[in-house]
Order: C-alpha cells, then structure tokens, then sequence
C-alpha cells in the first residue's frame, strides 16, 4: 500500500494528472468573484464561505475521475488488481493520495492560519508564513523528485492560498473606515498585474539565467521581500487583541 | 464466449492459446486471473500465484524505467533482481521517463515487470505486440530458462511462433444462445 500511496504522490507531482488543475481552477474562482460581484467587503464577506465551498467542490470534481480513469486508460489498474493487496487497500491508497495532494493543503491552511491570525495579529502569521513560503520555494529546487518534494509542495499550497486572505485582512484592518473597497480592488490591481508581468519575468530569468529551477529562485525571492516588507510596516492588530501583543 | 475449454498445466509447462481475433482469448485469459467471474466451470491453483499481462502495459510516463519496476517489486513485495535490466535490454534506459520510451521499448518494460513481481502462473496476452524480432527471441529466452525452468507455468494468446515448442490449444468458435449473454459484472471492462 505504501508502494501505491508513494507512486501515486509522486505521479501526481510530476505529471499534474489534473491535480495543479483543481488547485488552479480553486485560486481562479477566489480571484475572479471579487470582480464580478463588485468590491463590497460586506456582501464579500457574507457569500465567501458558500463560494469557496462551491469552488472548492467543483476543483474536486475537476480531479476526481481521475483517480482511477488514468489507470484504467493505460491497462494499470487489471495490474494493480491482480496485486497481493485487497482491493479496498487499493482504494484507500489512491484517494489518500488523491486527497493529500488536492485535500490537504487547504484543509490544513484555511482555518488554521485564519484563527490565528484573529487571535494573535496579522504580523504574527504573515511573518513566519511568507519567510516559510520563501524557503519552501528554494527547498524545491533541492529535493529533486523525492517524496519530499510534496510536502514542499504542499507547504507552498499552504501559504498561497491561505496568506493570501489573511493579507487581505491585514489591509483591511489597516485602512479607515469607507476605503475598504479601494483597498480590496488595490489588492488585486496589484495582483493582476504582478499576475500578467511574471510569466514574461519569468520566461526572462530562465532563458538568462539558465534552468528552470531559477523560477522557484524568482517566487522565493519574491516572497521574501514581501516578509521583509511585513516587518517594517506598521499592522495594527486586530481588534480583540491587547494593543502590546502586536 | 468461449466453452468447453478444459486443460492443465504442471509447473515447467507451458501452453500457446490460438485462435482468430475476437474469440475470447483475452477473456479467458482474464478469468484465469481472477478479473471476471466465469459464468460456468472452475479455475483451480491460479488466484494468488497469478501474473496477468494485457496489451496495455500499464507504463506511467512520468515515471522512469527503475522507478517502474521499483514500484512494482514494493507492490509485489519482491525483491528487484539484478539481471532484469540486463534480461529486457533496458540497462541504458533505466534512468528514462518511460512516457519517451519507444512502443517496443515500453513493451519491454511492461514485460520485464512479469520478472519483477515473482509470480508462478503467467498470463500473457500478446506479449510480442510491437517487439521486433530480436526482442522477441529475447523475451522468449527469458520465459524459457528464468520462468519455466524453474517451475513457473505460462498460458500465451499469440499469433507468432515463440520459437518456444510449447503444446498448443485452438480455441473454436462459439455461437451464444442469446439468454446466455449479457448480465455478466465484469471487473474494469
């Protein structure tokens, strides 16, 4: 069982086999309902959590066939039948690995990181978070093709999905009252275009500065100064918490 | 739908199934594996101790050749022998991502897996598909002096001669009464 988690983790890591899909489509809905439903914090906050639920079930489905289609498609799965190990074994194996790769890191980042960040200041999870997003970034270029890699991997799922809404928060906590809107479509004009400029960046470093592992340099670098950034800026600390702690 | 298709095979031996296309060969061999139910008779001593080889090799691209077969001895809780390489022609190709390996090249692989998982009984369904002639002598060498010589057993659906001199079963036609089809709960067909 353990030989089909590992091969699974690992295929899914390299191929894609529809896992970067789900976890794309997932950031893409998050981006994009913003603009459509027009910048109000109020109305946002109110249908965040049935859209993120909708999405997040819909990047399921986007990746859930297959589990078992690409092996049926090559003549694996008569293989792995006729295996020592029951066929309930089988199953497990391959929808925790699907879970692991497509599961997992939202599961893991979401509610955690925003409790958190409730609890003890907005600094006190960007901070770490970010700098481990950062190493995360430069540790993938050192594992190679490891097991490792994917919880590298996950790690890095962790910070883009999950900083990214405690950052908004942040700002959100920061600007006054009646600026919210600007605030939130700042975010992502900022966004969009640091979105639109990176690939041809990207494409820059990699024909100049050789390999494709100097991308992972370029979003470790990137994150990086946004850690450096969070420190010096002044984040005032959310309103239940004692004004020394932040 | 294939019936009345009786043999018995003895560790050492082999047997060559014939037959047109569409027969049920493939069929056959399946339900000796265990995927499908026989709708009538019995299959005794395969179960457990059998290795099924389809057409499809079940290669993942995104895999290289060692990793294949790697994988395939953890699963099969074998040890990967030492001479599989060097038996399947493979030695140069081990550090390849099998999705750029060639057809014959991807079979070779598929089939040096049937050295890897340590089963007695193998189940071969044209395993010669896009081997060229070398290849084939090869493959049969290999089912000669490292599986049957040593006690395994080898039921082959070919077209071509193995060069192997094992007895041959012609499988015959048969017409279904229309009750008898249909209704069957195939495994992954």
């Amino acid at each position: 069982m353990k030989a089909l988690l590992g091969r699974d983790l690992r295929l899914a890591v390299r191929a894609g086999g529809g896992f970067g899909l789900g976890l794309a489509f997932f950031l893409m809905v998050v981006v994009l309902v913003p603009f459509g439903v027009g910048p109000e914090a109020a109305i946002l906050a109110r249908i965040a959590p049935g859209m993120l639920w909708v999405a997040a079930l819909l990047a399921a489905l986007l990746s859930l066939d297959r589990i078992f289609a690409l092996d049926h498609e090559d003549g694996s799965l008569p293989l792995l039948a006729t295996a020592p190990l029951p066929m309930e074994m089988l199953a497990l194996a391959k929808a925790l690995a699907h879970w692991i790769t497509t599961g997992l890191p939202l599961v893991i980042a979401a509610p955690v990181l925003g409790v958190l960040s409730d609890k003890f200041g907005r600094k006190a999870v960007l901070l770490p978070g970010l700098a481990s997003s950062a190493v995360l970034s430069l540790l993938v270029v050192s594992t190679g093709d490891s097991i490792l890699l994917a919880f590298v991997l996950a790690g890095l799922g962790l910070g883009t999905f999950a900083l990214h809404q405690i950052m908004q928060a942040a700002v959100l906590d920061v600007v006054g009252r009646g600026t919210e809107a600007t605030a939130v479509g700042l975010i992502f004009g900022i966004n969009g275009l640091i979105g639109a400029a990176s690939p041809f960046l990207v494409t820059l470093i990699i024909n100049h500065a050789g390999g494709l592992s100097s991308i992972f340099y370029y979003s470790g670098i990137l994150t990086a100064i946004s850690a450096v950034v969070v420190v010096f800026i002044p984040l005032r600390p959310s309103r239940e918490v004692k004004p020394n702690s932040g | 739908m294939l019936t009345g298709v009786s043999f018995q095979l003895s560790p050492g031996q082999g047997l060559v199934l014939r037959g047109a296309n569409g027969l049920g060969k493939t069929t056959l061999l399946r339900t000796i594996a265990g995927l499908q139910p026989a709708l009538s008779g019995r299959i005794e001593g395969a179960g457990e101790r059998a290795g099924y080889a389809s057409h499809a090799d079940g290669i993942k691209p995104a895999l290289t050749v060692a990793e294949t077969l790697r994988f395939w001895a953890d699963l099969y809780r074998t040890d990967l022998p030492d001479d599989v390489f060097e038996l399947f022609d493979l030695a140069d190709l081990r550090d390849r991502p099998a999705g750029t390996l060639s057809a014959g090249q991807g079979r070779r692989l598929g089939l040096a897996r049937l050295a890897v998982i340590g089963r007695e009984v193998l189940l071969l369904d044209e395993p010669t598909v896009s081997l060229d002639a070398f290849s084939v002598k090869r493959f049969a060498t290999f089912l000669r002096e490292h599986h049957l010589a040593r006690g395994g057993i080898a039921v082959i659906a070919t077209h071509i001669d193995l060069g192997l001199d094992l007895p041959e079963l012609e499988l015959e036609p048969h017409r279904a009464a229309p009750e008898a089809q249909g209704g069957s709960d195939e495994a992954f067909l």
